[in-house]
């Protein structure tokens, strides 16, 4: 039991990166940006054929993830800001074409052996850890990881160029009056946005050591979803930050399918509970997405 | 000095709908000067300014800022030396920021956005003087979100933020349409004031004639895409809100103007 509590809190604290990212775009921005589909999977991929055909230390693929994630979300910001494509459509064609340049950067569904090291089983880790089971060493990378992530948006949104991000998602107009393009502003905020989903893929890959080509489906569902229940649930606490908020969200998420999935769910029916739970997130909340039906 | 040359303006060009606002218009606005433009709704006011903020493109014509052409600035390079403030009070301010946040990110225009912290502690002391002057209780409400103040207090800030960095113009479009006589009353004194300390040159759309008169030292009044009365100084000076009224009146009904 305490096993299964301890993978879930590792599972939530992981994709917590893209909570972070999804916080950045739908809640900041009000971005509701579907390019997530397609740069989580984008992540795992980069990471999975780095690891496994050019043998690069695991701590490498973190950055390399950011970049390429980064990346993504220039195109999406590109589409929607210098082709006047709407938000939503400009999300959908990027992850659908990064659906194919997954699959050609990986060749195929890939499987990270257990030869391999990963951040959870090599140098400084080890030395740290190396008495600890693997479980409680993914607990504690994810914690470290998401700790520090979280840390450094809380500074950056508190920074000139932060504080300018969120007045583009509150009042465009203002910053086109502060002589800023707020287009660049979009791109920048979904470059953040993307490559910390990257990010995740990174660090999913490396801990279920595989990638798949099918593994971004339903993740910005998932984003959306951590994000809202945690600035529901949380964010009331006016202690609590919102990038706090979002980890707790997603945390409790994952809890809530692991409990499905305890009770005797089919994994096939996995992403019908996850929709389902994400409509009576959105009801409940009272946020019922009336923000990315008009964006 | 602006000067709006030539300038068309088609709506709806090509399509049934089709409607000519601007052929041949042309404006000057010296340094130094505060206009008050009024004129019916649909008479071109706050297309002109639009014009001039380079928020709606142009079909013929050129916009120059002493002597040269800004037409193919986009907008928010333009307002690197404009000021704007607009007639909804909430177009001014970031709601879900505090005063101090919005005024932070005011103070800094013209700077670089980079990584440094937004808010400097140093300042803040500065900001308070500043709401302190505009005297509406708001120099201890620099935590308080935007959007938490009435839209007269809103307005005061958004003037405050439009004109706290050097600038060559101040755009007013309407922005006392919104609220009610007494903030009104309050927001153009202030207006006024910031106006002729800071030596602004200013372009004010107004529905009302007695601020048209009241304020500014050249007064235009607008019909159908025409300039059809243009007075400054002595003559603004000897026109009366009456002489307005009757003008307006007569506009309306659609009467010939000589």
């Amino acid at each position: 039991m305490l096993d299964l509590l301890i993978s879930t809190c590792t599972q939530g604290l992981i994709y917590a990166l893209i909570s972070f990212g999804v916080y950045i775009t739908y809640t900041i921005l009000d971005f509701p940006d579907l390019s997530v589909d397609g740069s989580f999977p984008l992540g795992a991929a980069v990471t999975a054929v780095l690891l496994t055909q050019y043998d690069v230390n695991p701590f490498l693929t973190l950055p390399i993830a950011l970049g390429v994630g980064a990346l993504a979300g220039l195109i999406t910001g590109l589409i929607h800001v210098r082709l006047h494509v709407r938000n939503l459509l400009a999300g959908i064609i990027t992850q659908t074409a990064l659906f194919s340049i997954n699959l050609q950067i990986a060749g195929s569904n890939l499987t990270v052996d257990r030869s391999v090291d990963t951040i959870f089983s090599s140098g400084p880790i080890m030395g740290l850890l190396g008495d600890s089971t693997l479980m409680v060493r993914k607990l504690v990378v994810s914690l470290i990881l998401v700790v520090v992530i979280k840390l450094a948006l809380d500074v950056y949104l508190k920074t000139k160029s932060g504080l300018l991000l969120r007045a583009v998602g509150d009042n465009p107009s203002l910053v086109t009056t502060l002589a800023k393009d707020m287009g660049n502003m979009k791109i920048l905020g979904l470059m953040l946005s993307n490559a910390l989903v990257a990010l995740a893929g990174c660090i999913v890959c490396q801990e279920q050591r595989s990638f798949s080509a099918t593994m971004g489906t339903g993740q910005v569902v998932y984003g959306l979803a951590s994000v809202i229940i945690g600035i529901a649930l949380f964010r009331r606490l006016s202690f609590i930050k919102g990038t706090t908020a979002v980890v707790f969200g997603s945390i409790l998420y994952k809890i809530c399918i692991q409990v499905a999935i305890n009770a005797g769910l089919p994994a096939n029916l996995l992403k019908l509970v996850t929709a389902v739970l994400f409509l009576l997130v959105l009801v409940f909340s009272g946020r019922k997405g009336e923000e990315i039906i008009h964006a | 000095m602006l000067e709006l040359r030539d300038i068309t303006k088609i709506y709806h060009q090509g399509q049934a709908t089709e409607s000519r606002l601007f052929e041949h218009f042309f404006l000057t606005v010296p340094d130094g000067q505060f206009i008050s433009v009024v004129g019916s709704n649909g008479s071109g006011k706050t297309s002109m300014l639009n014009i001039i903020c380079g928020s709606i493109p142009i079909e013929g014509g050129d916009v120059l800022v002493d002597g040269v052409s800004i037409q193919r600035l986009p907008d928010y390079r333009r307002y690197a030396s404009m000021g704007r403030v607009y007639q909804n009070p909430s177009m001014g301010t970031c709601p879900n920021l505090t005063m101090l946040e919005n005024l932070s990110l005011a103070d800094n225009k013209g700077r670089s956005f980079g990584l440094s912290f937004a808010l400097n502690k140093k300042r803040a002391d500065y900001y308070r003087e500043q709401l302190r002057s505009l005297g509406l209780g708001l120099e201890d409400k620099l935590h308080t979100k935007m959007g938490a103040l009435s839209g007269g207090q809103r307005q005061a800030v958004a003037l405050l933020m439009a004109t706290m960095t050097p600038l060559n113009f101040l755009i007013l479009d309407e922005h006392t349409a919104a609220l009610d006589p007494k903030t009104a009353e309050i927001i153009m004194q202030l207006t006024g004031r910031i106006v002729s300390e800071k030596k602004l040159t200013a372009i004010m759309v107004t529905h009302n004639l007695r601020y048209a008169i009241e304020y500014g030292d050249r007064i235009l009044m607008m019909s159908q895409g025409r300039v059809v009365l243009d007075k400054a100084g002595e003559e603004k000076a000897a026109t009366s809100p009456d002489d307005l009224m009757r003008l307006f009146n007569q506009i309306s009904m659609g009467e010939p103007m000589d």
